[in-house]
C-alpha cells in the first residue's frame, strides 16, 4: 500500500546562521501508512514538536522533503495550504488556543477556513462535538466557562472538525486526571475507526503508547532511533533507559521477574500479562 | 520570524563592558548621549563614532546584531533624512525645481541627523545587549533612589519594569506558539486587504490576552507566597560596586565628553 506520509531524509536547522544555531532534526526518514496508530517518544527537546510541525508545514524544512500522498507538500503553495487540512495538527495544552465566544463558533473556525459552505460547517462542527462529548448547550456556552478537561475536548474538536486524514496530537492527555485521560484517548480512537484516520500522538505515558499504538517512532537527539513495533521497542528496555525514557511499568515487573529466575515473555500492555499469568496458573494447577 | 525581534536582547559574556556597573554603563550612555547633541562638526562626529567602535569591539558582540537592530528604524531616518534635506536652507543650491530646494547645507544637516540617530540607537544597543534586564533595573533603581525621597515609588517602578522585560521574550514565544496552533486550523495572516488582516489577528490577541492574565496573576500569587511587600526593608543579595574598571570607563567618558567641546570651540 502506497505510504499517505513519507518523509525522506529530512533535517531541521533553527536560527541558522546564528550563534544560536540548533539543529533540531537531523536525517529523520520513515512511512506512515494509512490507518495506523503511531507513538512518537523521545525526551524533553529530542525533535518531537518540530517534527510534528514538519508533517502539516508549518515550519519548512532546511533539507529534505515531506510527502503526502506522494507530492512534496512544498512544491506548491496550494499544496502546502492543504496539508494543514489533510494533516490536523492539535498542540499541546491546545486549550489556550481558544478565542471564540461560542464553542460552536471556535469549532467551526478551522472548517470556515477551508471555504466550506455554512451546512458543510455545521455538519461538521456537530459531528467534531459528539466525538468528543460535547453536548448541545455546550456548544452555545462560552468557551472560558469549561472546566480544563472540557476545553481540551473544544480545542481537539476544532482539529477534528476539519477532518483530516491524518491527525497529530502532542501530549493530548498531558495535565488531565485520569478520567480526562481515558475519555481523551477513547474520542481519539473514535475518530480513528470512524473516518479510517491516521493517529500520530506524542506521549510522555509509556502505557498509553504501549496500549494504543501499533508503531513507535523513538526520537533521540534529532535523530530517529528506533522505528518498530512497541513490543520490539519496549524490548531494548535497557537502550530505553539510557535515552532517558522509560519502560511500561507493567515490563518493569516482568523483567524483574525474569531478573528473579521466572520463565516469562516481554509483555507491555496489562492485558498481555494478564494472559500469561492466568495461562502459567492455568498450566500449573493442571500439573 | 518573531524570534528575530532584538528589542531588550541580551547577549551573554564577560567582556570589560559586561562585568562594568549597570549604573557605569547608563550614565555613560546618558553621558554620550549628550555629548553627541554638543558635537556639531563632523571631526567631532568622527571621534564619537570611534569611540563607539572601540566599545563595541571590546564588548565582543558581532557588529551584525547592531546592524539587524537598526532594521525596524529604517522607515525612521529616511523620514528624518529627508525632512532635513528639504527643510534646510544654507549654503550654496545645488537643485531647485518646482517647490524643492536642495542645498549644500541641507545634505550636511540630513547626513548628520542620520549619523546622529545611528549612533544614538547603538550606543543604546550596546547597554541592553551587555546588561541583563536584572542588573539594569538594579541599576535603575539605583540610580533613580534619591527620588524616594519625594515620594516617587522607585522600587515599584523598577520591579515592573523587569517584569516587563522578563516576560517580552515569554510573550514572543506565546504569540508563536499561537499562531502556529490557528495557522494548523488554516488561519492565514500573510493574504488579503488591511481589513482582513486585522481581523485575523483576533484569533491571536485574544488567546495572547488571556494568558498574560493568567500568567499575571500566577506571578502575583507566587510573589506574594514569598512575602514579597515591595521595597521597604528589603535588602540585596548583589550589592552594586563601583569598580577600577568603572572609573576607566568614566574617565574615558570624561575625556570624550571634554575633547568634543574643545572642537566645538573651533567649530570642527
Amino acid at each position: 500500500m502506497k505510504p499517505i506520509l513519507e518523509v525522506k531524509d529530512l533535517s531541521y536547522i533553527y536560527s541558522a546562521g546564528t550563534p544560536f544555531e540548533h539543529r533540531a532534526l537531523d536525517k529523520v526518514s520513515f512511512q506512515v501508512r494509512s490507518g495506523e496508530f503511531i507513538g512518537i517518544i523521545g525526551h524533553t527537546g529530542s525533535g518531537k514538536s518540530t517534527l510534528m510541525q514538519q508533517l502539516n508545514g508549518l515550519l519548512k524544512p532546511t533539507s529534505g522533503t515531506v510527502l503526502l500522498d506522494g507530492q512534496d507538500i512544498w512544491s506548491d503553495k496550494k499544496l502546502t495550504r492543504q496539508a494543514r487540512f489533510r494533516v490536523g495538527l492539535v498542540f499541546q495544552y491546545p486549550e489556550y488556543q481558544l478565542f471564540e465566544e461560542t464553542v460552536y463558533q471556535d469549532i467551526a473556525f478551522g472548517p470556515k477556513n477551508m471555504g466550506l459552505c455554512k451546512e458543510d460547517v455545521d455538519r461538521r462542527v456537530r459531528e467534531a462535538a459528539s466525538f468528543v462529548g460535547l453536548t448541545e448547550e455546550q456548544l452555545e456556552a462560552s468557551p472560558f466557562d469549561l472546566s480544563g478537561g472540557q476545553k481540551r475536548r473544544v480545542a481537539i474538536a476544532g482539529v477534528i472538525a476539519m477532518e483530516p486524514e491524518v491527525l497529530i496530537l502532542d501530549e493530548p492527555t498531558a495535565g488531565l486526571d485520569p478520567v480526562g485521560r481515558a475519555g481523551i484517548l477513547g474520542n481519539i480512537q473514535d475518530y480513528r475507526k470512524a473516518k479510517n484516520a491516521t493517529i500520530m500522538m506524542v506521549s510522555h505515558s509509556m502505557d498509553d503508547v504501549a496500549r494504543l499504538t501499533d508503531r513507535l517512532l523513538v526520537l533521540n537527539g534529532s535523530r530517529l532511533v528506533m522505528d518498530d513495533t512497541p513490543q520490539r521497542v519496549f524490548a531494548r528496555a535497557q537502550e530505553l533507559v539510557d535515552m532517558g525514557l522509560s519502560i511500561p511499568q507493567v515490563t518493569q515487573v516482568f523483567l524483574h521477574l525474569r531478573k528473579l529466575g521466572l520463565d516469562v515473555p516481554n509483555v507491555y500492555t496489562v492485558e498481555q500479562a494478564a494472559q500469561v499469568l492466568t495461562a502459567r496458573k492455568g498450566g500449573a494447577g493442571h500439573a | 520570524m518573531l524570534k528575530d525581534i532584538t528589542l531588550g536582547q541580551y547577549f551573554p559574556g564577560n567582556s570589560f563592558i559586561h562585568r562594568l556597573d549597570p549604573r557605569t554603563k547608563i550614565l555613560m550612555v546618558i553621558v554620550y548621549i549628550v555629548t553627541l547633541f554638543m558635537a556639531g562638526g563632523w571631526v567631532s562626529y568622527g571621534l564619537m563614532l570611534a569611540f563607539l567602535a572601540c566599545a563595541i569591539r571590546i564588548s565582543t558582540i558581532a557588529p551584525k546584531a547592531f546592524i539587524k537592530g537598526m532594521k525596524p528604524l529604517v522607515m525612521i531616518l529616511a523620514f528624518t533624512a529627508i525632512l532635513n534635506l528639504f527643510f534646510t536652507q544654507e549654503g550654496t543650491v545645488l537643485l531647485d525645481v518646482w517647490i524643492v530646494t536642495i542645498t549644500t547645507g541641507g545634505i550636511n544637516r540630513a547626513l548628520m541627523m542620520m549619523a546622529r540617530i545611528l549612533m544614538l540607537i547603538s550606543c543604546s544597543f550596546l547597554l541592553t545587549y551587555t546588561t541583563s534586564p536584572i542588573s539594569l533595573t538594579d541599576g535603575l533603581e539605583s540610580l533613580l533612589g534619591p527620588l524616594k525621597k519625594i515620594g516617587v515609588p522607585v522600587h515599584e517602578l523598577t520591579m515592573m519594569m523587569c517584569i516587563a522585560l522578563r516576560f517580552i521574550p515569554t510573550l514572543i514565544e506565546e504569540t508563536d506558539k499561537i499562531m502556529s496552533a490557528q495557522k494548523a486550523r488554516g488561519a492565514d495572516f500573510e493574504t488579503g486587504s488591511l481589513m482582513e488582516r486585522a481581523k485575523a489577528l483576533i484569533p491571536i490577541l485574544v488567546p495572547l490576552f488571556i494568558s498574560a492574565f493568567r500568567r499575571a496573576d500566577e506571578l502575583a500569587t507566587a510573589m506574594e507566597c514569598r512575602c514579597y511587600q515591595g521595597g521597604g526593608g528589603r535588602t540585596k543579595m548583589k550589592q552594586l560596586h563601583y569598580r577600577r574598571g568603572d572609573m576607566v570607563a568614566f574617565g574615558s567618558g570624561a575625556v570624550l565628553a571634554a575633547a568634543v567641546l574643545l572642537l566645538g570651540q573651533f567649530g570642527l
